[in-house]
């Protein structure tokens, strides 16, 4: 509507956005972060519903009993589990048989991309045991999954007995319609990955594992459990799944039902805004918390229930958490479809209260509007010098300046994108391949190779398009706009950082804001005028890695066990370490995402700051 | 006590209180019969048939007399110039695995309708070769019309049966039959029962605590004589149940009538001509019997059943002493040892069937067929419908066995017509022996018009069965039986030479979902859409109407401004 617009109005519009430019990105950012730490408060939070009929109400009556025998079981399993040094397959087939289940294993070996020294594994090889409750007179098209994840150390013994005690009361009721599994996944999360991948015959991770011989039609929800007490004070509830995956909301409202149900004490970490702040963090991580994590790839929704056993007077013995399952499985098995009624994207600055996608959505649009308007600001400043010099207060029309000069500016553009991206390629790729040969040189390990190389890129990226740079832009930045040649990467620069940060937030909100409350001020501000090295210090302080080191001294500061700085650092080595390992075991995107997209449209950033 | 039972079967036992001619042979019979077999895995299977043979010709003859035979189906099969009709409603999901190759097998919903206008009168004995000679001439049918047939078998047997789009023919059966191998999912309504014989067994809340629950009717020509000069038409009707042995037996392994259905025998049918119980007691070990039936049996019957050797004790309703000593006939089956808990022995074919990958745009359809006979390879014939609305991939297609690939010695592909025919594809298997045969192919999913969804689209879209039909090798040779004289679960499909047996299983049916839109979207696109028509057509509109006049730069401060504006209210020309 070019035509339309008043040409006089549009002009006075433009003034006011380069006159104003400053103050209104200041005031949009600072809208922006106020209204996420408005995201507490009730105007903006609603209480949870459920929204799935078949989940309305919460009248069936549970009749588990089984807390004498989840506790032998769980003691027998231990005791196996401690005499054979792994999981005890042969006695959970036994048991699983003994209590009525059709009873398989799968057996799988992973050879990680480098010795993972958190968990202490690299050849990795391991069962899976899983037990199928058939339903009476159905056809196996569709089932349940109930999962304990068991790891290396004898933890979880008492989730494995509860699962057993579950499966002997579930299969002498006859009103199941939906087939349930019983899985206990060996070596955590990697025998879960195994197990989804071979139940949906797909290799996303370059798993060996043998064939599943039972299975049980498409899978509609998961409950994964972790327990290591006999008692329990509270039950804590984990959602935040691979890349910052949410299951649907019902299946958390259903959780908390049947936990106000039976008196149970179920909770969130933190208490308003620090919850709400754990949450971000967790899901900006992109890392399942929880084995529930895979299975939300597969659409299966799920949700893993922690058993905190802390110092408060009052305590839940399995029964109480037995039932609390018994609950939940009977409701998800009246389910008619896939739970879909309610919210797939949510936070949770409670376990009672949400966040809807409409309400959260405008913290991190406000952030991205500043790169909007740097960018626009850019954009006619570029345009104002072009017209200077082709015809100098003359006929307004946007087509009509500046081929030749345009030409030559984005031909100025081609070596440092080039080569920030291809930096960013590096970072991705060298770590990982050039491990054995920086073991040969080096006396290092495997994984502190791998992670000294990604931290040896990343620092020689800060040196090394700004050496290069130069040459280049000598030949082609004309005497009249010496300006020109910076602007027109920082704009560049701007638009990418914001299509990047305007998509990550659509898929996975945390990590979105949380990227563009760091980058977002520095990349507004970096120019190569003024104070550059206090510049350059802000901008070192707001890259993807010092953001990650940034966000794990204030997660241990929300959960209140503070970080010393060496602490941090070693964390801090660790964190990288495992990001990379996650991408390769499970396929978290963090690790690439952030080194082929963020790190080279920092590079840029870098690259303007340097501009000679 | 009948009216008070709302027991889904066999409405075609209501008798027609006919005139019962003495003077005459009757020309039609009864037989009913229950087999009881105790599972590998444990689990009892109880299999009823009740066969009614009418020597009368009813395509030909205009018959109006009814006696034992419903009169509903006949006047369909009159009416039609039916040939066969097999017809079966299942709940739950046998499995071979576990419970070995069963008597009949049946998927959810399994209707089969073979048609000729004049039945061949040289069909040999075997009496599934009368449906396989191909019609003489055909008449010209309603079935062209693909809900004649759905909708007439619907209120016959109160049963709600859709099948989207047109029913298929499979190019192995002869023309003039239309089948639709399986409806994934149909809904039964309500039958009513005459309550005698065996049928007092049947008892509903007992049945529908089953694991496993099949009826069928299967309506049939069958020769009258050995030299088969005239035929005779067949209707069976069978129900099988598995009980499960955790629920009902709380864990024991011991069973009897009682306990399986909360009724013992207390009379045959007053109708019948033959009313049996048969107890599987093959002993599986060799070293001593491992069950005890309890009364013991008079009588036994051996014979070589699904390629194996059995032995079957007989209960003969008929023998007055069976009943007469206590009133009742309550058998009891007990373990002497009690079942180890082992993984039961594998039957040679069995097969699975899955959906793998993850998302919403494509898919792959897999099959595993087992199977486990350690020296012996046997063909398998592979049948798919598969829904238009899963796109297949023909070229994906691969069949692999022991690692190599394994071509297939026939196939036959019928694409699919977007909503009015489903996919088919037929295929001829070598199966080697001991070994794992993988049939995949990969689909993409359709994008529905928004109203054809079901009305619970999160669902999913039920993809039915795959059909396999084999000629399994057998262990011990079977030797040619008299078919009218032989108790009746082995006769419902012959063994077609002695060493090999007859085989029909079918695979799970699958559940896919398909990209499903948020209903709610309609709604938000109406307003979308208007809303960009308003703006659009406003400014063209403005566009169009508007002149162009050139304008002076603007000079002069805000009292000029002022100024203008009160001329303009005016209606003065501004400064």
């Amino acid at each position: 509507m070019g035509l339309l617009s008043d040409p006089v109005r549009r002009r006075a519009l433009a003034r006011l956005v380069l006159r104003l430019n400053a103050p209104l990105c200041v005031l949009s950012y600072v809208a922006g972060i106020a209204w996420f730490l408005a995201l507490v408060f009730p105007p903006l939070t609603q209480r949870t519903y459920m929204s799935e009929n078949a989940m309305g109400s919460t009248m069936v009556e549970e009749q588990f009993a089984g807390g004498d025998r989840a506790r032998a079981f769980a003691r027998d399993f231990a005791a196996h589990r401690k005499k054979s040094g792994a999981l005890p397959v042969a006695w959970l087939e036994r048991t699983m048989r003994s209590v009525g289940l059709e009873v398989y294993t799968q057996s799988f070996s992973r050879k990680l991309p480098f010795p993972d020294e958190t968990h202490e594994r690299y050849m990795v090889s391991g069962t899976n045991v899983y037990g199928i409750l058939r339903a009476p007179r159905a056809a196996s098209t569709e089932s349940l999954v109930l999962t304990v994840p068991c790891g290396s150390d004898s933890t979880n013994s008492q989730a494995v007995g509860l699962l057993l005690a579950l499966a002997a009361h579930f299969r002498g009721q006859i009103y199941w319609a939906k087939d349930i599994v019983f899985l206990v996944t060996e070596h955590d999360l990697l025998g879960t990955e195994a197990w989804l991948e071979a139940y949906h015959d797909v290799n996303v991770t370059g798993m060996q594992s043998s064939p599943l011989q039972g299975r049980a039609g498409a899978i509609q929800a998961a409950v994964a459990l972790e327990l290591s007490s006999d008692v329990v004070t509270s039950l804590d509830v984990a959602v935040e799944g691979l890349n910052g995956q949410l299951p649907n909301l019902d299946l958390l409202n259903l959780f908390q039902t049947f936990c106000q149900k039976g008196g149970l004490l179920c909770t969130l970490q933190g208490k308003g805004l620090q919850t709400l702040l754990l949450m971000v963090l967790r899901q900006a991580s992109g890392r399942p918390h929880g084995s529930h994590g895979l299975f939300l790839r597969y659409r299966v929704e799920a949700l893993t229930l922690r058993g905190i056993n802390s110092f408060r007077q009052y305590k839940y013995d399995l029964v109480a958490v037995g039932k609390a399952l018994e609950g939940m499985f009977r409701k998800l098995n009246h389910l008619l479809e896939r739970l879909h009624q309610s919210f797939f994207l949510y936070l949770l600055p409670g376990l009672s209260r949400f966040v809807s996608i409409g309400l959260y959505m405008p913290a991190v649009g406000f952030l991205l509007l500043v790169l909007g308007l740097k960018a626009l600001e850019l954009w006619m400043q570029l345009h104002e010098a072009g017209m200077g010099l082709e015809e100098p207060g003359g006929a307004p029309g946007p087509s009509v300046p500046l081929p030749p000069s345009q030409g030559v500016g984005l031909a100025s553009l081609v070596a440092p994108l080039l080569i920030s991206q291809a930096m960013g390629l590096a970072l991705y790729v060298l770590p990982v391949l050039g491990q054995h040969v920086a073991t040969q040189h080096f006396p290092v390990a495997e994984a502190e190779a791998v992670v000294l190389t990604l931290l040896a890129i990343y620092a020689a990226g800060l040196a090394l398009p700004h050496n290069t740079h130069r040459p280049l832009s000598y030949r082609v930045v004309s005497t009249q706009a010496p300006d020109r040649g910076w602007m027109a990467l920082k704009l560049v620069a701007l638009i990418y950082l914001a299509l990047q940060l305007g998509c990550i937030a659509l898929t996975n909100f945390s990590l979105g804001f949380l990227l563009a409350t760091t980058m977002v001020p520095t990349a507004a501000l970096a120019k190569p005028h003024g104070p550059r090295t206090l510049y350059a210090a802000l901008l070192v302080l707001t890259s993807p890695a010092a953001t990650l080191l940034g966000s794990l001294f204030l997660w241990r500061e929300l959960q209140e066990a503070p970080l010393s700085l060496a602490e941090g650092w070693q964390l801090f080595l660790a964190a990288l370490a495992q990001g990379v390992l996650e991408h390769h075991t499970y396929g978290a995107l963090l690790f690439p995402l952030l080194s082929l997209g963020l790190y080279p449209c920092w590079l840029l950033f870098w690259n303007v700051l340097f501009w000679k | 006590m009948a009216a008070a039972m709302p027991l889904a079967l066999l409405v075609l036992l209501l008798l027609g209180p006919g005139g019962w001619c003495l003077a005459e042979p009757p020309r039609d019979s009864l037989r009913e019969e229950l087999v009881i077999t105790p599972l590998p895995s444990g689990d009892v299977a109880a299999t009823f048939q009740f066969r009614t043979r009418w020597d009368s010709e009813l395509q030909r003859e205009g018959v109006s007399h009814y006696r034992l035979f419903p009169k509903a189906l006949g006047q369909l099969i009159s009416k039609y110039s039916l040939r066969e009709l097999h017809l079966s409603f299942t709940q739950g999901f046998w499995r071979t695995r576990y419970w070995g190759p069963p008597f009949l097998q049946a998927p959810s919903v399994w209707i089969n309708l073979g048609r000729s206008s004049v039945m061949s009168s040289q069909g040999s004995s075997a009496p599934l070769s009368t449906s396989s000679t191909p019609p003489t001439q055909s008449l010209p049918l309603p079935p062209s019309n693909p809900w004649v047939w759905p909708m007439t078998l619907t209120t016959t047997f109160c049963a709600m049966l859709c099948c989207r789009g047109r029913w298929s023919a499979p190019k192995t059966s002869p023309p003039g039959r239309s089948s639709c191998p399986v409806v994934p999912r149909a809904s039964l309504i309500s039958f009513h029962l005459l309550q005698a014989g065996l049928s007092v067994l049947l008892k509903a809340d007992r049945l529908f605590h089953t694991s496993y629950h099949s009826q069928a009717v299967h309506i049939r020509p069958v020769c009258r004589n050995a030299r088969c000069t005239s035929i005779s038409w067949e209707l069976r009707q069978t129900l099988s149940v598995v009980f499960d042995a955790f629920i009902t037996g709380q864990g024991k392994k011991d069973w009897s009538l009682f306990r399986m259905f909360s009724r013992t025998l207390t009379e045959p049918c007053p109708l019948a001509s033959e009313s049996r119980v048969y107890v599987d007691i093959t002993t599986y070990n060799q070293d001593n019997e491992t069950l005890e039936v309890h009364p013991p049996p008079t009588t036994t019957y051996q014979d070589v059943i699904l390629g194996t050797r059995k032995t079957y004790a007989i209960y003969d309703l008929l023998d007055t002493a069976m009943i007469n000593n206590s009133r009742n006939l309550n058998i009891q089956l007990k373990w002497k040892r009690p079942p180890e808990n082992e993984a039961p022995p594998v039957p040679f074919l069995h097969a699975q069937r899955y959906v793998s990958g993850y998302g919403l745009q494509k898919g792959e359809l897999s099959t595993l067929l087992y199977n486990t006979h350690p020296y012996r390879a046997f063909p398998v014939l592979l049948l798919d419908t598969v829904p238009w609305y899963l796109r297949l991939y023909v070229h994906t297609l691969t069949i692999t066995s022991k690692g190599k690939e394994n071509k297939p010695s026939y196939i036959h592909y019928q694409p699919a017509q977007d909503r009015l025919q489903p996919h088919l594809l037929e295929m001829l298997i070598q199966l080697p022996a001991n070994s794992v045969t993988k049939v995949s192919i990969q689909f993409e999913r359709a994008l529905l018009k928004w109203t054809e969804y079901t009305p619970d689209p999160n669902h999913g879209f039920y993809v039915s069965p795959s059909v396999l039909s084999a000629l399994v090798p057998s262990m011990v040779a079977a030797k040619p039986v008299d078919w009218e004289e032989s108790p009746l679960f082995n006769s419902l499909f012959p063994v077609s030479d002695g060493s090999n047996y007859f085989v029909r299983l079918y695979t799970e049916p699958l559940l896919v979902n398909l990209p499903t839109p948020d209903f709610s979207m309609p709604y938000n696109v109406i307003c979308l859409t208007c809303t960009v028509v308003a703006v659009c057509y406003g400014s063209f509109y403005n566009l169009l109407t508007r002149t162009f006049h050139i304008e002076e730069p603007r000079t002069g401060g805000l009292a000029k401004r002022l100024a203008n504006l009160i001329r303009r209210a005016r209606g003065v020309p501004p400064l």
